[in-house]
């Protein structure tokens, strides 16, 4: 009997994994069905308006780049702070805690806080506001990621700084960032995945162009929001138009996710 | 130099907070003539934008004085509220205020809101929160419902069963999937899921129950990683001694894995559970958007990300700040719920 049960719940969880697996590859299968079969030259080449996406692709990339421009100083620095001046305080506890909660906070949340502080008082959507949303949720991964990173910088490397008597910044940007370097750009990197495929806080912040801009101060193109829009039409070349995007848009996001991966990979064997 | 530097970093750890509760108090801020208006009935009110004619100008009057009472007791439950913003809000109220009449001070209103109201309006819109505050919490009931035990499944077979060749790159592919859009996942379930969702249960192709899915399928790689994770923390040699002793598999992997593991499991499933709260773009897709009670599993809804997403750019006035109100709503319980799941269940043992 125990070894009927043992076997009955080992092959209900393998099936489980094969269930699970097999909707993921499902997802990823026909999204690469409709995806290629809708890609030709003329969406990187053409703009919103006449049937392309070459002014989204660029809008995006530009607004979480921007986000990362925003987010990654702040976001470092704190987490600097939380692991080299906080000394352990119940203060750096804290707050610690709060950036991992700020880190699952709802997206559209955080896209209804933006409009409100930038987008009703300025009076009209804009790059900007889209790119703050962005970098209000990339903040608490960087600053996980930085915390984390100096955590695994040997205590030994710190003293040698100090005894040498460099100052302690000096010893802070020269020794031990050097030395956790490249944990911390793939967590940017990681970061910087997860925010280009964000829809919900540009919806009302970024808004959507038709046209090709790199004007910030205006409404601004974005991939994501596009597909929202395209996906409903009933026009059937604008569903694939979508299509194509959401392709693009996974391919990229799993790219960056791989590349990071292979980093910290080849860094473990170092 | 060095102090300066010093203070920069401790200001950057500090946004962290200020960006949390400048959400709190701008939501607040902005919310606040919808709580006016509704009060706490909001949230236990069906209707969604229906016109009302106004019919005892006296009891709108009492109502909107119980609504100040109940809106204070809201305000205390909120952390972080200074008076200086009590301030801005009671001046902000009152320019929104729906357009009724001369704002001098309450006890002005109860006594000329009578004739001023005959005047100028004689309906109002009433908003309810009810809707997708139920449709919010029953899709994400249906969510964790599937997605748990699947996860666990997932998670089991990873840490305990798979061979190493097998278990590792099926794991960097849940991991790569997670990390997938949530958007991408809605597409999917309003051209492939949902037809096939509604084939089987009957019902239109958007429904609670493709939301429910959907959602299951997003949280799934989630869920599933953190659980392996946490079991993987536990020590091989007790897993060994157990073995040793004769037990089989499962009985390793109920008595010593799970007891083991059992804090860092819980937490990973309120996170998912937090995230499935939250999630605007998987679920806008598939839940139709339709501010009607769902009277079986396959009618079609609405949740609060939705409602946000939909309705927030056609909005000014009152319809906006009832938007601002059920965005903190979503936001003080999942903050609830995440904060919750921190800190009794994933505290770091440092």
């Amino acid at each position: 009997m125990r070894l009927f049960i043992n076997k009955l719940v080992l092959i209900l969880s393998t099936l489980a994994a094969v269930i699970g697996i097999g909707f993921l590859f499902w997802i990823l299968i026909t999204l690469s069905i409709k995806g290629i079969s809708a890609i030709n030259l003329h969406i990187f080449t053409a703009d919103l308006v006449d049937n392309g996406l070459r002014n989204l692709l660029v809008g995006q990339f530009t607004l979480a780049l921007m986000a990362v421009v925003i987010g990654v100083p702040i976001g470092m620095v704190a987490g600097i702070y939380l692991q080299e001046y906080s000394f352990g305080n119940k203060y750096a506890e804290f707050i610690r805690n709060l950036s991992d909660v700020m880190m699952s906070a709802p997206s559209i949340v955080i896209g209804t806080f933006v409009y409100a502080i930038i987008v009703n008082p300025v009076g009209h959507v804009n790059g900007w506001a889209g790119a703050i949303a962005l970098a209000i949720m990339m903040i608490p991964i960087v600053v996980r990621t930085t915390d984390d990173m100096l955590g695994l910088v040997p205590t030994e490397l710190r003293e040698a700084g100090v005894a040498i008597g460099a100052p302690k910044y000096k010893v802070i940007f020269d020794i031990i960032i050097r030395a956790a370097k490249v944990g911390i750009m793939t967590g940017i990197l990681l970061a910087f995945a997860r925010i280009v495929g964000e829809t919900a806080p540009l919806l009302f912040t970024s808004g959507n162009s038709q046209y090709f801009t790199m004007n910030l101060n205006e409404e601004f193109p974005s991939l994501t929001v596009a597909i929202y829009n395209l996906a409903t039409m009933p026009d059937q070349n604008l569903v694939n138009l979508a299509w194509a995007g959401a392709f693009l848009l996974t391919v990229f996001v799993l790219m960056i996710n791989l590349i990071g991966r292979f980093i910290t990979k080849e860094k473990k064997r170092l | 130099m060095e102090s300066l530097f010093k203070k920069i970093a401790s200001f950057s750890a500090t946004t962290i907070l200020l960006i949390l509760s400048s959400i709190f108090i701008v939501l607040f801020i902005y919310a606040k003539p919808a709580m006016m208006e509704y009060g706490v009935k909001f949230l236990t009110d069906a209707r969604w934008g229906v016109e009302v004619p106004i019919n005892q100008p006296d009891t709108k009057a009492t109502t909107q004085s119980t609504a100040k009472a109940d809106t204070k007791a809201v305000n205390d439950d909120t952390v972080n509220m200074d008076d200086e913003n009590d301030d801005n809000v009671v001046v902000n109220t009152e320019d929104d205020d729906d357009g009724a009449v001369n704002m001098d001070d309450e006890g002005d209103d109860v006594v000329n809101t009578g004739d001023d109201d005959d005047e100028v309006a004689t309906t109002k819109t009433i908003y309810g929160g009810l809707v997708p505050i139920v449709g919010t919490i029953l899709s994400t009931i249906i969510a964790m419902i599937l997605a748990v035990p699947l996860a666990m499944g997932i998670a089991i077979f990873l840490s305990e069963i798979a061979p190493d060749f097998i278990a590792k790159p099926v794991g960097i592919a849940i991991e790569l999937l997670a990390a997938i859009p949530s958007i991408i996942y809605g597409m999917w379930g309003l051209f492939y899921f949902g037809p096939i969702v509604s084939s089987i249960f009957g019902g239109g192709s958007v429904s609670l129950l493709v939301a429910g899915f959907v959602l299951a399928i997003m949280i799934i790689p989630f869920m599933a990683s953190l659980t392996r994770d946490s079991m993987n923390t536990t020590p091989a040699v007790l897993k060994e001694s157990a073995y040793a002793m004769g037990a089989t598999k499962f009985e390793v992997i109920k008595d010593v894995v799970f007891p083991y593991a059992k804090k860092g499991i819980i937490g990973s499933m309120i996170l998912a559970l937090g995230r499935a709260l939250g999630e605007t773009m998987a679920v806008a897709f598939v839940i139709g958007g339709v501010f009607t009670f769902p009277k079986s599993i396959t009618d079609p809804t609405v949740s609060i990300p939705v409602v946000l997403a939909n309705s927030f750019s056609e909005s000014n006035g009152m319809s906006l700040s009832v938007l601002f109100y059920l965005a903190l709503i979503l936001f003080i319980i999942s903050f609830a719920v995440i904060s919750f799941a921190k800190f009794y269940f994933l505290r770091d043992k440092k």
